[in-house]
């Protein structure tokens, strides 16, 4: 017996000097990886695989686009949850989890740095040529104060969240937001918003153009296979959410365990989806953070099951060895 | 060709001799195996690695052929549900095997090795499994990927195991983690190759006079040995499988 297993457990278990039978383990290997191919294959036949088309920013702008208009002005404001969330992409603190004093969150600082105004409006913006209009508006924004420029946005942002408000209830939308199905366009009547208004009509037509998920993927080289600025961009939104939803992937229904359409997804990730469903971690601002924690610790704790008194000894006191090496103990109880 | 036996032992041989000594080839590849093995559920040990062999040849055609091709093409997304279906059998079976392996207590005899490694490559196949969801590149990649960064990002794996840089999951999909499966997967094996099938719990001589197979003795394992009850069965072969001891 190791040294190991001398320290931690009574074990006595004899090495096996009875008797042996043949056993081709190569031949079982191949038997087995052709039966798993042929069933791999016959499963892939019946029920082929998932592949939901994924979304764009231009998908997003057209079906939702108060909800776009929405939440770039929140991403022009730094009031979205990318603008607000804290490391690895700013210095924000509104999704920075802790627990006690335990903040691995601000280990490794601002990693993949995003500006949310910078990134998702201003640049995108001077990417439009020929637009004297639009150029005007952007001088005239980035030579306002700070203070100034929150008012315009949240100026422009008040009548869409009214209007998005209104429709969560069912009640009548406010007249100061004017959609227009037939084009996708968004009117938004709003006093004080200075040049916003010019800006986020400009940022709408290039999103539902497909312009903006082109601007946001472009680096300062050629290739690109950094999909972090749109996706944080879009899951901001109600789109992926909405979607999600559909396909009964929210976390209140067992998350992202789940695949979409009927098939399995991730089951062996239930019990770590199991704590978001339950008390303390479902309300908790520290939900992730804390299921980690109590996952690292089973996790260790189901490495370590040799070492366990009391769930080492369990298999001993439920029988169910009996059922595995039944013939084994036959042939004892005939010998 | 080896060298002359005057020369002081080299690296290699030193390596060779240690090899050889700690799994000699008919331990390596024994041709027979205690009689106690012969269940059912030693099946899902082997469907295991036959499982990840059909995931890692599957998913290396997918990446010999790239996203565009499991997208866009028939045979190219046969291939993707060959990787998916292969995946969903190899965690059903390693689940099977390590509930049975829990149940005939198999890190008894100085098998905890064998237990420790058979767990984290359970462990590990889990991140593998999830960098391939969010490397699909469809929506179910931008919801998963979308959602489990928080959890990343909160413990400060963010940083560097970033779940919307496909670039970046990708290769810890296609490379690292499957590298590190397979890894543990052979060391697993060789352990259990080195250490032998564990035993069953032995019953009491007294027990078993009884004929109450149940009696496996009391909490220390019993007193019985195997040695003294188990019936050769015709045409066992113990070759090679002497060495089965515990270390």
């Amino acid at each position: 017996m190791s040294r190991l297993g001398k320290l931690f457990s009574r074990d006595d278990t004899q090495p096996w000097h009875g008797a042996y039978a043949p056993y081709d383990l190569v031949k079982e290997l191949c038997v087995a990886v052709v039966v798993v191919t042929l069933l791999a294959v016959a499963l892939a036949v019946l029920f082929s695989s998932p592949d939901e088309k994924p979304s764009t920013l231009g998908q997003w702008s057209r079906e939702l686009p108060v909800n776009f208009l929405g939440t770039a002005t929140k991403q022009l404001n730094g009031t979205s949850g990318t603008a607000e969330y804290g490391p690895p992409y700013n210095n924000g603190t509104a999704s920075v989890q802790h627990a006690a004093f335990f903040r691995p969150q601000e280990w490794f600082g601002v990693s993949h740095p995003i500006d949310t105004a910078n990134d998702y409006v201003i640049d995108p913006l001077r990417t439009i040529p020929g637009d004297t209009a639009l150029r005007a508006a952007l001088a005239e924004y980035e030579a306002a104060p700070e203070k100034t420029r929150k008012a315009w946005g949240e100026a422009y942002a008040k009548p869409l969240e009214e209007y998005e408000t209104a429709v969560e209830e069912n009640k009548t939308p406010p007249h100061t937001v004017k959609l227009d199905p037939s084009t996708d366009s968004v009117s938004v009547t709003s006093s004080g918003a200075g040049p916003v208004p010019t800006m986020m009509t400009r940022l709408l037509s290039l999103a539902q153009s497909g312009g903006l998920d082109g601007a946001l993927l472009t680096s300062h080289q050629f290739y690109q296979t950094d999909y972090t600025k749109p996706l944080l961009y879009m899951a901001d939104g109600e789109l992926l959410a909405k979607r999600a939803e559909e396909q009964h992937l929210l976390g209140t229904q067992w998350g992202m365990m789940n695949e979409t359409g009927s098939f399995p997804g991730q089951s062996w990730l239930w019990l770590y989806t199991f704590w978001y469903q339950i008390e303390p971690f479902k309300s908790s601002h520290n939900a992730d953070l804390l299921v980690i924690i109590v996952m690292s610790v089973l996790s260790l704790l189901f490495v370590c099951v040799p070492f366990l008194p009391g769930v080492r000894d369990l298999p001993r006191g439920i029988p169910i060895h009996r059922l595995i090496w039944r013939e084994h103990y036959r042939s004892q109880r005939r010998a | 060709m080896s060298a002359s036996s005057e020369r002081p032992a080299s690296w290699t041989v030193r390596v060779r001799e240690a090899g050889v000594s700690a799994l000699p080839p008919e331990k390596l590849l024994p041709d027979g195996q205690p009689t106690y093995v012969a269940s059912w559920i030693y099946v899902f040990g082997v469907a295991s690695i036959a499982s990840l062999v059909v995931i890692v040849t599957s998913g290396t055609i997918l990446a010999l052929k790239g996203p565009a091709w499991w997208h866009d093409t028939s045979v190219g997304h046969f291939f993707n549900s060959i990787h998916l279906w292969a995946v969903e059998l190899f965690f059903f079976v390693i689940v099977v095997h390590l509930w049975g392996k829990y149940w005939m207590a198999a890190w008894r005899g100085g098998r905890a090795r064998v237990w420790i490694t058979g767990a984290v490559t359970f462990l590990v196949a889990i991140p593998c499994a999830l960098t391939g969801y969010v490397s699909q590149q469809n929506f179910d990649a931008q919801w998963i990927s979308t959602q489990a960064k928080d959890a990343m990002n909160s413990v400060g794996v963010g940083a560097f195991f970033n779940l919307t840089n496909f670039g970046q999951m990708y290769s810890y999909h296609i490379l690292i983690l499957p590298a590190a499966v397979i890894a543990l997967a052979v060391a697993h094996v060789l352990l259990v190759r080195r250490h032998g099938v564990v035993p069953p719990f032995e019953i009491g001589r007294r027990a078993a006079a009884l004929g109450d197979v149940g009696g496996d003795g009391d909490g220390g394992g019993g007193s019985g040995d195997g040695r003294a009850v188990a019936q050769p069965r015709a045409g066992a072969s113990p070759t090679g499988a002497s060495g089965e001891a515990a270390s």
